[in-house]
């Protein structure tokens, strides 16, 4: 649940959930046993293919929600339910209200529905006198305990074993054991009662199938057998986009559903249920029996052309189980009612923008998890557009507003960077890092060393530098961005001299600027659409053969965002397609491209080991690549631990939130260590800052060079020709 | 190996990874004699084994002190298949019922049912539900003993689903699928079985033809 008025109050919060030892531990070994499991689960299918079947399937569905509707309500009401539409939440809580109080219930017992919690029906019914009881094992801890889930598949995922044995205690009255087992079967007797008491059952659903008017439920516990069973009334709750046409589309996503969720390759139980069924505690011998259908404004959300999608979420939980920052510090940080990437986005639609002001910049845009998830979400994508809208509506902050002009203008964004070179000179005491930077800038950043920027930016030094190249087999224009350029130009340089020699004419067209993704995360699209533009005028596609990026972040912006940013041009659509296309990664290039081998290096088996960028491994999909050429490259390859998981930089984030980026950069060197590596590589300037920043402060002597360098290091002499 | 042996194998291994106990019958009758052993050997109340002990609130307790007898629940079964088990059950002073499973929530020792088909791929039951008493003998039982004819055993769900959109045409209909026993892992991520339904799954393969 969110309750903080701006990020300072918000940054309170999370520092404090990042202070909860057990949870940090339980969310940690969360994270890596789910990724084991979910490989195992999914082992030998085409899980590409059938996460691309899901999200048609679902688009088609979401683009005819009220055709579905009216054909469920059609089927279902002829098996005798009676079928509902709640345009809002309370709408739907007063609906079901309505109908406790006609059928003269008292006591209410409820399975797992992420949809009730988002209406906070519990709240509603109690307050209209009703006993509830959630009766899914993780819920009825946090009902106890009257706070939110923290997980959309595990609600109680932060409490431990003991916690759990002091609340049953409080419950029985009784002491209880702290025995997982026990405290299970505590919980199945005491709630037995309950079952048997109850007049209404309120259940969510998975699915609501058109074509037969059924509904489906896909639960583990089998509580949800129970409560769709013995009450003598039972009402489902169901979100608009739960809407499918099919069995067949249904079965579908539960090859996915249970494999991504939990690692299951079902879940113990699906339940089917068309109209009313038996129930001898009935007095017609038959139950009463509703569904509820909620808007809340799904409807809306299914004609808009860029956040449709979010509709296709099938609330696996996935995205949050893989993601860097809801490790750190759990669902009630990371989410208000729905949590995790989905979390972020459907916060802003059903609760609202207050809700999601702060959780929407929380998010490093790692990928992680847009790569998992069931339904083909490009979650960060999605994050940072909600950002920019609330920008939009409520307009950005002074010093987000003063970068995004800055931005805006190559000149003026320059001219400041020169300045600051200038300005750094007393802190930097003549070595690469800042060093003596005021308390006021350095408080919160004291986790990684600063660089310096350079003595000369790359564009300065490029005429100069510039290699004559006579017959040329391939024309390639370089684009360094921010940091190549003014931070960290020898990384560059190190790129040109691994290419020098190998009939590569190289450009680099001096009017491209920064490539805008900094204003993307910063939520200003306008901006990130005139610096794209800018870069796509400077660097006219037609007259090379690629565009080279050694920045793994800008390559994946210029080749993924750059079409949406500028599709809708007219003008400029064909150029920008062209340009897209032609933008290659560094190590891509000398792998695919220039096809280095094993005799152009002579390494002298460093123990080497690698961090794979979000931006390069999940943004372009590059994965064998870098690692290739350093065994080629004669470096003695050291896999570590998670190398694909993020180093906790992403640009602005790592300033905006240094506690997490601090302790996400802690783990991932912590692996490194471990590898027993002397040279970490990598392909992103960006991870380089962070990296080598981190192992700076720690007085930790391993070497952290970009790729390029690592090669340059051990070229074999090309003969002159 | 036959397609069927094939079958067989490959939904034992994949009903076994979920927890369930797999065997096999050539004729109902070995079904019941199993279903009677298993009962005969069963503790009165394995809740026992979690903790009858364990001290509960006023009110759970007092719907556990209800039960006495142990009890087999075989509300699908057709009058003599149900007469043959009773007997069976009777030598052994094992109580057999079919109806008003609702007079028995604190819970039964085995619920006995008959399947509608399996699917191999996930170790998966399928169970047409709309009789409400077979539908209470799959969740309050403490064993649910299930026998699945051979010849409904399908490799996958999309083999099935001609008979499954069948089952969902039915008005009134309630389709369970049920695979292993019904579990938890909400503490802690620590699996537990049993937690609102079965803690043991039984699949008895019949060979049906
Ligand atoms: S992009 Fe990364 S940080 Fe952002 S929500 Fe997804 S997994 Fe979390
Ligand atoms: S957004 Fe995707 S990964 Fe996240 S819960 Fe929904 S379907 Fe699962």
């Amino acid at each position: 649940m969110q309750t903080a008025s701006d990020v300072k109050e918000y940054r309170e919060e999370l520092r404090q959930a990042l202070d909860n030892e057990f949870l940090r531990q339980a969310m940690d070994s969360f994270a890596v046993a789910y990724r084991a499991g979910r490989a195992k689960a999914f082992a030998g299918m085409d899980v590409d293919g059938l996460i691309r079947e899901i999200a048609q399937a679902k688009d088609d569905s979401i683009s005819r929600l009220d055709e579905l509707y009216d054909e469920f309500k059609r089927n279902a009401e002829a098996a005798g339910t009676k079928v509902h539409l709640a345009e809002t939440a309370e709408e739907a809580n007063q609906i079901i209200a309505g109908i406790a109080a006609a059928a003269g219930v008292k006591q209410i017992v409820k399975s797992k529905s992420m949809t009730s919690e988002e209406t906070q029906l519990n709240r509603h019914l109690e307050a209209g006198g009703y006993e509830v009881t959630e009766t899914d094992l993780g819920e009825f801890i946090i009902q106890l305990r009257h706070e939110g889930p923290t997980h959309m598949v595990l609600p109680a995922i932060h409490l431990s074993r003991y916690q759990v044995a002091d609340l049953f205690s409080e419950v029985t009255r009784q002491k209880q054991d702290v025995d997982i087992e026990r405290l299970v079967k505590v919980a199945r007797r005491e709630l037995r009662p309950k079952f048997a008491a109850a007049d209404m059952g309120i259940s969510g659903a998975n699915f609501a199938i058109a074509r037969t008017g059924t509904i489906a439920l896909v639960t583990n516990e089998g509580n949800g057998r129970l409560v769709t069973t013995l009450p003598r009334v039972h009402v489902a709750l169901v979100g608009l986009d739960k809407l499918t046409p099919t069995l067949s589309d249904a079965l579908r996503i539960i090859k996915a559903l249970p494999r991504n969720a939990t690692g299951q390759a079902i879940t113990s139980y699906v339940t089917w249920i068309t109209g009313p069924n038996e129930c001898v505690a009935s007095p017609t011998g038959k139950k009463e029996m509703h569904i509820v259908f909620l808007d809340n404004g799904r409807r809306d959300l299914a004609h808009d052309p860029k956040f449709a999608q979010v509709l296709r979420c099938v609330r696996c939980g996935a995205c949050a189980n893989v993601c860097p920052i809801y490790r750190m510090v759990g669902g009630h940080q990371y989410g208000h009612i729905y949590i995790g990437a989905i979390g972020l986005i459907l916060t802003y639609f059903f609760h609202g923008r207050d809700k999601a002001k702060n959780l929407v910049q929380n998010c490093i845009s790692c990928g992680a998890c847009k790569a998992v998830c069931s339904a083909g979400i490009d979650l960060p994508e999605l994050i940072k557009a909600v950002h920019a809208r609330i920008q939009d509506e409520t307009g950005s902050s002074l010093s987000n507003t003063l970068l995004a002009q800055a931005l805006k203008s190559r000149r003026l964004f320059h001219v400041l960077l020169r300045s600051a070179k200038l300005l750094q000179r007393p802190f930097t005491g003549g070595g690469p890092y800042l060093r003596h930077l005021p308390h006021m800038f350095a408080k919160d950043q004291s986790f990684r060393a600063l660089p310096a920027l350079a003595d000369k930016p790359f564009r300065d030094t490029w005429e100069e530098a510039r290699p004559r190249v006579l017959n040329p087999k391939w024309r390639v224009a370089l684009f360094s961005g921010c940091l190549h350029d003014f931070v960290f130009p020898e990384q560059l340089n190190a790129a040109v001299k691994v290419m020098a020699g190998r009939d590569v004419a190289l450009d680099f067209p001096l009017d491209q600027s920064c490539c805008g993704l900094p204003a993307l995360m910063m939520g200003q699209a306008a901006v990130a659409g005139d610096v794209a533009r800018q870069n796509v005028m400077a660097i006219d596609p037609s007259k090379f053969d690629y565009i080279l990026t050694t920045c793994a972040s800008c390559a994946s912006h210029l080749k993924k965002a750059y079409p949406t940013l500028l599709g809708h041009d007219p003008q400029l659509a064909a150029r920008v397609a062209e340009f897209s296309t032609k933008v290659i990664d560094f190590s891509s290039f000398v792998q695919d491209v220039l096809k280095l081998e094993q005799a152009d290096f002579i390494g002298d088996g460093k123990k080497t080991a690698y961090h794979a960028p979000c931006h390069l491994c999940r943004g372009l999909g590059v994965v064998a690549a870098p690692r290739e050429l350093i065994g080629k490259a004669g470096l003695d390859y050291r896999q570590s631990e998670e190398e694909d998981v993020c180093c906790g930089f992403g640009g602005t984030y790592s300033t905006k939130f240094p506690e997490l980026s601090a302790q996400i950069l802690k783990k991932k060197l912590d692996h490194v260590v471990q590898s027993g590596a002397e040279l970490l590589v990598t392909d992103c300037p960006g991870c380089i800052l962070q990296l080598r920043g981190g192992l700076e402060r720690r007085g930790d002597a391993i070497q952290v060079r970009h790729i390029a360098e690592a090669l340059a290091d051990v070229l074999t002499e090309i003969p002159a020709k | 190996m036959t397609n069927m042996d094939e079958l067989v194998t490959y939904f034992t291994q994949k009903a076994q990874a979920v927890s369930a106990v797999v065997a096999e019958v050539n004729e109902l009758r070995q079904a019941f004699e199993y279903t009677v052993d298993l009962c005969d050997r069963k503790e009165a109340c394995q809740l026992l084994l979690a903790g009858c002990e364990a001290p509960l609130s006023p009110a759970a307790g007092e719907l556990c002190q209800r039960r006495q007898d142990k009890i087999i629940a075989a509300p699908g079964l057709d009058a003599a298949n149900y007469q043959e088990l009773d007997t069976l059950c009777r030598n052994k002073g094992l109580t057999l019922i079919r109806d008003d499973l609702r007079g028995y929530l604190a819970g039964i020792d085995i619920g006995l049912t008959v399947i509608d088909y399996g699917i191999a791929e996930t170790g998966t039951l399928v169970l047409n539900s709309n009789n409400e008493e077979v539908r209470l003998a799959t969740m309050i039982s403490e064993i649910h003993v299930a026998v699945l004819p051979k010849s409904r055993l399908r490799q996958s769900s999309t083999d099935l689903e001609k008979e499954l959109e069948a089952m969902m045409r039915m008005r009134p209909g309630y389709t369970a699928f049920i695979t292993g026993a019904s579990r938890t892992a909400d503490i802690e991520r620590v699996l537990a079985l049993g937690v609102h339904g079965p803690l043991e799954l039984h699949i008895l393969l019949w060979e049906d033809r």
